[in-house]
């Protein structure tokens, strides 16, 4: 797994307090990880944070699973 | 110095998370002494909420949505049910469609023109009526505010006006209330980054051009914030009521770019 995957998994287990074999790349933030809207919100707002990249509101909407969330700060870390 | 707050109790009205302004005022109030019931709106903040107000040794949480009259009286029953009187109010509280909070103001709809002072500014207006009626002996209430209100920032738009309201209200709410001792203030905050304000367009550049231009050279923190607002709610603030008060580094003394600040540009 990928520098990335690991710490976004580590966002994702501590904020949402779910098991660490849940996280993976194909679950749904809100369908298999029992996220509400705001804390799509917030784990944007901590993605942001470790890796220093911005999110906007258009690309944020586009990501529902672990994978996309993958994805996308790969391609725009610094 | 500790103790500020001792035998002291109230409400704290919007808190979100451990990033909220309202959670660096209510640390630095439970840290000297204060009693805290919280309100929130809706269950997924009623989760965000409980730990938090745990953490500061309390249990005391009431549902309220602010923009609506019955809820609020509801939320001042359960209060008065378990204390008979209060000596503050935390109102950190503001609503708008976040898709016009980035674009033109010109285009703002009336529905979130409405909506937007309805949440943000009257509420303060209603929650300060029913309070007041619990402090028979004075009392202090907070609201929270930006430069936004008295300048344009690009995308703050409809809540800017709301903002404006707002701040309006502060000194015509601490006119009437003056007499019974009851204070009436608002901290206008320099950015910081919140729930809230994660609806606010191109927010980071806003962040980055206050700490390049703002004399300290630097953003404030929810702890900056926490301890204006425990001036504001103690008896140190004694004398101060109708105050727009800046928590801002210095930024809203400012009127052009710092000759040592690099142009910046959209990221």
């Amino acid at each position: 797994m990928s520098d990335t995957a690991e710490r976004v998994k580590k966002i994702v287990v501590e904020h949402l307090g779910v098991e660490e074999d849940k996280v993976t790349p194909d679950a749904s933030f809100i369908d298999d990880l029992g996220a509400d809207s705001l804390d799509i919100v917030e784990l944007v707002m901590a993605f942001e944070e470790e890796f220093g990249v911005e999110i906007p509101d258009d690309a944020a909407e586009k990501i529902a699973t672990v994978g996309d969330a993958n994805r996308y700060i790969e391609e725009h870390k610094g | 110095m500790t103790g500020l707050m001792q035998g002291k109790r109230g409400l704290v009205m919007g808190l979100a998370n451990e990033k909220s302004l309202a959670w660096g005022i209510s640390r630095k109030l439970a840290e000297h002494g204060a009693e805290i019931a919280f309100s929130y709106h809706g269950d997924p903040l009623r989760k965000r909420v409980q730990p938090l107000a745990q953490q500061l040794g309390s249990d005391f949480l009431i549902e309220c949505d602010a923009s609506n009259m019955d809820s609020l009286d509801a939320a001042f029953d359960q209060l008065k049910a378990r204390w008979d009187t209060i000596d503050f109010v935390v109102h950190a509280i503001g609503f708008s469609d976040k898709n016009e909070l980035r674009g033109k103001f010109v285009d703002t709809s009336l529905e979130n023109f409405l909506l937007t002072l309805n949440v943000s500014a009257y509420s303060l207006v209603a929650v300060t009526k029913r309070a007041c009626a619990m402090m028979p002996d004075g009392g202090s209430v907070l609201t929270l505010s930006y430069y936004g209100a008295e300048k344009v920032i690009p995308h703050y738009n409809v809540m800017g006006v709301a903002k404006a309201a707002l701040e309006a209200s502060v000194k015509y709410l601490a006119n009437d209330l003056g007499p019974e001792n009851i204070r009436v203030n608002a901290i206008s905050a320099g950015p910081i980054k919140t729930l809230a304000a994660s609806g606010i367009g191109d927010f980071r550049y806003i962040l980055k051009w206050n700490e390049l231009n703002s004399p300290m050279r630097r953003n404030v923190s929810i702890d900056d914030v926490g301890g204006a607002g425990l001036y504001m709610l103690s008896d140190l603030a004694s004398g101060v009521t109708g105050e727009i008060h800046h928590v801002d580094g210095g930024y809203n003394v400012v009127g052009m770019k710092q000759e040592d600040a690099p142009d910046i540009a959209l990221a």
